[in-house]
């Protein structure tokens, strides 16, 4: 007899594989491989199966190890294990499951279901014998991290970041921090302040010695891998000194610039020098360029007279600076859906048909009106109110998904009105509350129990404007069996959300996956992985990543910032053994696999004065696409080689 | 010898292979002329591999993956699979192949019962096919 060369353990899982499959008649036929020696065991996972596996790869002095009991995916690593302890390359096991796939399926037929074990077997010893011993490389990481946009989400998870000891680089694209949490009045269901609640999370960012803080700035360019990110940030000019600015805003008060006041919804102007808002961080203006008088027309330069310290600087041009990250948190956040595509409610058309987000203006104190509620353009307090929930969500025409907010930002903006205006009447028009999160319910009762509050059990299907300048609300009330209309002097508009344009760039260059409906990032699994993406060492939180709300965002937030911390405390990366390999000789330089990766991972290089493909193994995920793809049969994965995958197929049936 | 169809599965680790899986965990009964061959993703897609079955004495080849458009581990293998799984098929049929010979299928995680269903209807299919026989060739050898 040849030498042993190809260990086979044959597991009984008591009766679970040898209750149906004839174990002796199994080892009987693998005996007759002239390389293969072969052990069972009743329970090859037990203590003592593993111990006896250990001993018998030793003392045998094989060097290959065929594993046939159950699945991979829950023993692989045990029993890799086992070759590492009996000092052989675990890549040197194959598993096969003949448990699962064969005799959980084939309980009937115990002749067929051994004469099929036989023959899997059989292809996997064939396949281990070109298996390559194989190891994870070791790659080092870059113990920073960037955290792109800087609301509530890109806040939380620079600050846990932060706080861990690493540095981070915030990115934001305008000129303040805060998101449009900053915008929000109150918060539901507590109705805290959401500035007062916010302020000091953006003043502790502003502060943190670990957080480099880019407003006004985009993310150009990435390139790299996890570990080991290159990143372009384009910061626009502000025409204002960072280094110099005191922030005393002197120079906002005698601009003649006039521009809409994006910050408050439209409901507003601002200068050309201005802070979006009292508590901006940082407290630097920028100059708006497309408003202000010296850079459109050339003259005026007075906030430039008026700073004390010199900051103003018309030279400034911007510039890219490179920054350089281990890991990526994606934060970007949504937007309101334009509510003038819903033509039958009539944003756009009548001034008193405001949007959710133009009504948290109206009622915050740093808005437009200081807090008083009074209908845009006509200066009158409301009298009659409609709040129309859904609007655009839930709506094939428009978005087919519930926003997730809008019915207790409704009650929420309920509480606004008859806080600041107790006798005033509020419709609500809803299909239904949906008050499922912690305290909502609750909050539901408290607002429903308010006097001359109603809500109107049906979907609004038409504001139209009346002669008098009021708005009749049109419903089917389902409870009535009848349409009804409601004449009021003030519509609020709970409009739905989608991920903003600001999402949209991002997702652009890093190539991260979206939902089409909605343009929200997409997660690498719905359950199991909720804030990584198919793009290792990049994470998402907040409302980019579908709507959500503060304390949702805030934990999402932190899970990411958990996860980058655990990615960079590690220090290093360990690439996936399964990774492609270009037999160079093979290789024409045609490019067909470049195309087909998904990952980048593929190169053109030059070898000996040809070219040829290379594959950077820290970027592939070994999913095979180029071994498809190649006309050369130049690129495989290893150990699951061409060849490899033939011979199995032709055993089979041999 | 037995003269009963044999059927290769190429079956895709995230999704077809683990509804395999699933449905042994579920004691789906299937007929044991079923085998099956992990691949990491049905994007590995090579039609050779099916080719090389058929001449290997397979009767009929599955090739199985995540549903489209988002199931794909990889992103898009499954796109890269049927793409490629289309052309072979229109070859397949040229060179005088049944239809039934070959078939690719999605098949989520958790669709264990359909993987049992398709794996019955296939043999079933494969039951009522002919043998293949081939010419005799020369084997070129590529590699
Ligand atoms: C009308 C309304 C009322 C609401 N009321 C409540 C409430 O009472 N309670 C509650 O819990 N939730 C409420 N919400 C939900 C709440 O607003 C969100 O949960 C929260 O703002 C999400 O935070 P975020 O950081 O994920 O996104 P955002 O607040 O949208 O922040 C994203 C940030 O990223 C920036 N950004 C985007 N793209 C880029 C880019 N490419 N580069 C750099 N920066 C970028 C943006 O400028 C922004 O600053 C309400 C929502 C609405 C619409």
């Amino acid at each position: 007899m040849s030498k042993a060369k190809i260990a086979v353990f044959l597991c009984h899982c008591g009766t679970n594989i040898a209750g149906v499959i004839d174990i002796e008649r199994v080892a009987k036929e693998i005996r007759r491989i002239p390389d293969a020696v072969v052990w069972d065991h009743r329970f090859l996972c037990s203590t003592d199966g593993v111990e006896s596996m250990v001993n018998n790869i030793k003392s045998s002095g094989v060097d290959r190890v065929v594993v046939a009991a159950c699945s991979f995916r829950t023993h692989e690593p045990l029993f890799q294990e086992a070759l590492r302890r009996a000092e052989l390359n675990p890549y040197l096991l194959e598993m096969v499951n003949i448990r699962e796939l064969c005799s959980w399926v084939h309980e009937g037929e115990k002749e067929k279901a051994t004469e099929k074990a036989i023959r899997i077997i059989k292809a996997a010893i064939t396949k281990v014998r070109n298996n390559k011993p194989l190891e994870r490389k070791k790659l080092p990481i870059i113990p920073a991290a960037l955290v792109i946009g800087g609301g509530i989400a890109g806040i939380r998870a620079a600050l846990d970041i932060a706080d861990a000891g690493f540095t981070v680089y915030l990115v934001e694209k305008e000129p303040s921090i805060g998101g449009n949490m900053a915008k929000l009045d109150k918060t539901f269901p507590t109705l805290d302040c959401s500035i007062c609640i916010l302020g000091p999370l953006m003043n502790a960012v502003a502060q943190h010695p670990n957080i480099k803080l880019f407003t006004y700035s985009e993310v150009l360019s990435i390139e790299g891998r996890v570990g080991e990110f290159l990143v372009k940030i384009l910061r626009k000019p502000r025409y204002v000194r960072e280094d110099l600015c005191k922030g005393c805003l002197i120079c906002i008060a005698k601009c003649p610039g006039k521009a809409i006041d994006e910050f408050n919804a439209g409901l507003s102007y601002r200068k050309a020098i201005y802070i979006p808002y009292p508590q901006a961080v940082p407290r630097i203006p920028v100059i708006d360029p497309n408003t202000c008088l010296y850079i459109q027309k050339g003259v005026c330069r007075i906030c430039e007279k008026l700073c004390p310290v010199g900051a103003i600087d018309f030279s400034q041009r911007g510039g890219v600076i490179e920054v350089r990250v281990g890991a990526i948190v994606v934060a970007t956040g949504f937007e309101e859906y334009n509510a003038s595509n819903i033509y039958e409610y009539g944003y756009s058309k009548y001034p008193n048909v405001v949007t959710g987000l133009q009504l948290e203006r109206l009622a915050s104190s740093y808005g437009p009106t200081e807090g008083r509620l009074i209908i845009p353009g006509l200066g009158k307090e409301p009298r009659r109110i409609a709040i129309v929930n859904c609007v655009g969500s839930r709506d094939e025409r428009h978005l087919p998904y519930c926003c997730r907010v809008g019915c207790m930002a409704s009650l929420k903006h309920t509480w606004y009105v008859k806080h600041l205006l107790p006798d005033a009447e509020v419709f609500i028009f809803a299909d239904e509350i949906r008050a499922s999160g912690k305290g909502f319910e609750e909050f539901y009762r408290r607002i429903r129990q308010l006097p001359k509050v109603y809500i109107v059990k049906g979907r609004a299907s038409e504001v139209r404007g009346n002669p008098n300048g009021t708005l009749s609300v049109r419903a089917y009330d389902p409870a009535l069996g009848r349409e009804i209309s409601i004449e009021v002097d003030f519509v609020v508009l709970e409009v739905g959300i989608v991920a903003g344009r600001g999402t949209e760039a991002v997702k652009n260059i890093l190539k991260l996956g979206v939902l089409p409906s909605s343009g929200f990032l997409l997660e690498l699994h719905p359950k199991l992985n909720p804030v990584e993406t198919a793009v290792d060492g990049v994470y998402i939180c907040g409302a980019a990543a579908g709507p959500k709300d503060i304390p949702e965002t805030v934990a999402q937030a932190s899970a990411a910032a958990s996860k980058v911390i655990t990615l960079l405390s590690r220090g290093y990366i360990e690439t996936q053994p399964y990774i492609a390999k270009v037999d160079e000789e093979l290789c024409s330089g045609c490019r067909i696999c470049l195309t087909v990766c998904e990952y980048n991972a593929i190169k053109i290089v030059e070898r000996g004065g040809r070219n040829v493909a290379y594959v950077d193994e820290a970027l592939c995920k070994g999913c095979g696409a180029c071994v498809g793809s190649c006309p050369s049969r130049a690129i495989e994965v290893l150990n699951l080689g061409l060849k490899q995958v033939e011979e199995m197929v032709a055993e089979i049936l041999r | 010898m037995s003269v009963e169809p044999r059927v290769l599965v190429f079956a895709c680790t995230y999704c077809a292979y683990a509804a395999a899986e699933t449905a042994g965990v579920s004691k789906l009964q299937y007929p044991p002329q079923i085998y099956i061959v992990r691949l990491p993703c049905s994007g590995m897609f090579k039609s050779y591999y099916v080719l090389k079955a058929l001449r290997s004495g397979f009767d009929a080849v599955l090739w199985s993956g995540c549903h489209p458009p988002y199931d794909c581990h990889f992103i898009n293998g499954n796109y890269k699979a049927r793409v490629r799984a289309t052309l072979l098929k229109a070859y397949l049929k040229q060179l005088g192949f049944e239809d039934e010979r070959f078939r690719l299928e999605w098949i989520a995680a958790g669709e264990a019962d359909r993987f049992a269903l398709i794996a019955k209807e296939i043999v079933e299919n494969a039951t009522r096919l002919p043998k293949l026989r081939f010419i005799e060739y020369r084997e070129v050898e590529v590699k």
